[in-house]
């Protein structure tokens, strides 16, 4: 219904699922007749050139957050190659200076990530167990309905909950980060977990059925050890969501005690104080560790990219 | 338990996120092991065990608030007086909310369609290369760069300085070398939005590239044969070969991006924090909603939001109805 990736965008992805040897085979003629109708020479100057042009904003930062902090208000950062002078002071006064505590806020981070990573994930997973693979009256409708709660900007969402948590009396701790990031995962993870569930082969699921396996073995012995890549591909996706949110955890979380580095940062951004020259050190900070998963597990990265791009 | 909610320290926050996670892990297995017991259990049992608390809580976490948040809409500050649509008049009408709908606008159209067709031209350039995983892996990388992140880098890419002074903004530094006047990028309206979208272009085109490549990569090899037999090549080969096999793709990133870019707040949030006229609907919902307390205004911005996504999802399944049909 709403945005299904068509199958053919993973194809590149996943060579490995193609059909072996053939399918490779021919992936390398059609790469070769590319390569003959078209100078490769120039094609590969423009690639550098847009790949460049593309990374010197991140890379200028990058010279700036090792920069003196009087240069960095003085002068600009390609000045830093003729006048090399470089320190790791930004870093450190950004981690543990008093001013700006960067430290205490990246573990902010971590605390909000792993909880609102792990929990919607097994949730989806069980509900998409069931919607997959148990008979039950309404289960259409109810699929169809999780399914259209996809493109519920969650912005309709936010003053109401944030009231609720107010009547519990949680708010400004981490448990309605958690439980919110939590919730809006879900529709979307349900939906994409669904559709995994659904490739794996109805011969595997009864035969469990038959060797006697209630729902909850099957859901373990069976299915769970398949989905692997399934749940790595979202886990990711979510892992990024979360790390990089704003307005939720602006929402629900903008107690410094609570608050995860994105927040500090455009706090910080929003104001030319005397912590100015941090910002690119605390930027840095911020940035280094999705970078890193996005590089350690870029091929599942782009999956769950791929599939995920419709939340929100 | 008041350590759960105010723990101390970083250990502490760790000890409560462990807790929680505990905690959760704890009262799933007990419910699943429940549900296992007894030999012959009806199915609608196990189904509740299974989707039921995914269930509760989209109802409590999405449904509830979101009908919540219409009735709000129209009610007053307080939610406590029925206005009617008066919410509605004062955000599409009053003029510093005309400004925040047209760059909305603005927003929706540009980003979308110049992402796609710098993805597009990635793709296939980029495709063509030697060094294709790597350039690909640099044109990608921002997509995993939070958008503060984004705007943290571009705002020092921005950064003006009078003209007397040494410039730390790169794109002023361009324009002085060339002999032009330093600009105020993020201030001087109009234009500043565009600045803005900027960014956000910067982030999206590595996310058109990487589905557009992989559709271009999974054109039928018969129809490129066919083509090339009947001697159709070059740009030829990419207007009635390339773009109408990945439509399809097209589609979705273009929607993706509009959906993406509706929602943008992060971006203008960390560079202008929606001064200087470059406030978008997002934007003015957070600032209305959860700065001014002006409940009932918020919560009509919110709906708007909604319904502006949802003529993008109809065109979407409208276009890949009609290119299934194709098919």
């Amino acid at each position: 219904m709403s945005i299904p990736i068509p199958d053919t965008t993973i194809v590149d992805e996943t060579p490995e699922q193609g059909k072996g040897v053939g399918k490779l085979d021919r992936l390398d003629r059609r790469a070769g007749a590319l390569r003959r109708t078209t100078s490769s020479k120039s094609a590969s100057i423009i690639a550098i050139v847009l790949a460049v042009l593309w990374t010197i904003p991140t890379f200028g930062l990058l010279v700036t957050s090792f920069r003196p902090a009087r240069e960095i208000r003085r002068t600009g950062w390609w000045t830093a190659f003729s006048n090399p002078e470089f320190t790791l002071e930004n870093y450190s006064d950004a981690l543990y200076g008093s001013s700006t505590d960067f430290a205490s806020y990246l573990v902010n981070s971590f605390v909000i990530t792993l909880p609102a990573v792990i929990i919607p994930i097994t949730l989806a997973l069980l509900a998409a167990y069931a919607f997959a693979w148990i008979d039950f009256r309404g289960r259409n409708i109810l699929f169809v309905a999780v399914f259209a709660l996809q493109i519920v900007p969650i912005q309709v969402t936010l003053v109401p909950l944030l009231s609720q948590y107010v009547n519990w009396g949680i708010d400004g701790s981490f448990w309605p980060i958690w439980l919110s990031h939590s919730i809006f995962a879900l529709p979307l993870a349900i939906f994409l977990l669904h559709n995994f569930m659904k490739d794996i082969p109805r011969e595997l699921v009864e035969a469990a059925r038959v060797d006697g396996a209630g729902h909850v073995r099957i859901f373990f012995t069976v299915l769970m050890p398949l989905l692997v890549p399934a749940i790595a591909a979202f886990g990711i996706f979510q892992f990024l969501w979360v790390w990089n949110d704003l307005l939720v955890a602006l929402t629900f979380g903008s107690a410094r005690d609570v608050a995860p580095i994105t927040v500090r940062l455009a706090e910080l951004s929003g104001s030319r104080g005397a912590s100015w020259h941090l910002l690119p050190a605390g930027a840095f900070i911020a940035i280094i560790v999705p970078v890193i998963v996005f590089l350690a597990l870029q091929r599942y990265f782009v999956r769950g990219l791929l599939a995920g791009s419709v939340k929100g | 338990m008041d350590w759960l909610l105010n723990p101390e320290g970083t250990g502490g926050k760790f000890a409560v996120m462990i807790v929680a996670i505990l905690l959760f892990v704890v009262v799933m297995g007990v419910i699943l092991l429940l549900a296992d017991l007894p030999k012959r259990v009806p199915n609608w049992v196990i189904a509740a065990v299974f989707a039921g608390p995914a269930l509760l809580l989209i109802g409590f976490g999405l449904l509830y608030p979101g009908l919540k948040t219409v009735r709000d809409s129209f009610y007053n500050r307080t939610s406590t007086e029925f206005v009617g649509l008066d919410n509605y008049v004062t955000a599409l009408t009053r003029d510093e909310f005309q400004i925040v709908l047209r760059n909305t606008a603005v927003w929706v159209i540009v980003v979308p369609i110049v992402s796609t067709f710098l993805g597009l031209l990635y793709a296939v350039v980029v495709d063509r290369s030697r060094f294709e995983k790597f350039a690909k892996s640099l044109i990608f990388l921002p997509m995993a760069i939070s958008m503060v992140g984004a705007g943290i880098i571009w705002k020092f890419m921005y950064e003006y300085k009078a003209a007397n002074f040494d410039q730390i903004g790169l794109l002023n530094q361009i324009l002085v070398w060339v002999g032009l006047e330093p600009q105020k990028f993020l201030l001087d309206a109009p234009w500043n939005t565009f600045f803005l979208i900027v960014v956000m272009i910067w982030i999206q085109a590595g996310f058109a590239m990487t589905i557009l490549a992989a559709a271009i990569r999974g054109i039928p090899d018969d129809i490129v044969e066919a083509a090339r037999l009947d001697g159709v090549s070059g740009t030829r080969m990419f207007r009635y070969i390339t773009v109408p096999s990945i439509r399809p793709a097209l589609i979705v990133v273009l929607t993706t991006i509009a959906i993406g870019t509706l929602k943008v707040f992060d971006i203008v949030r960390t560079m202008t924090g929606g001064r200087f006229e470059t406030s978008v609907v997002a934007n003015e919902f957070y600032t209305q909603a959860l700065r001014q307390g002006e409940k009932g205004l918020g919560a009509a911005l919110a709906v708007i939001l909604f319904v502006l996504v949802i003529p993008i999802i109809i065109y979407n399944v409208r276009q890949l109805r009609a290119s299934e049909d194709i098919r």
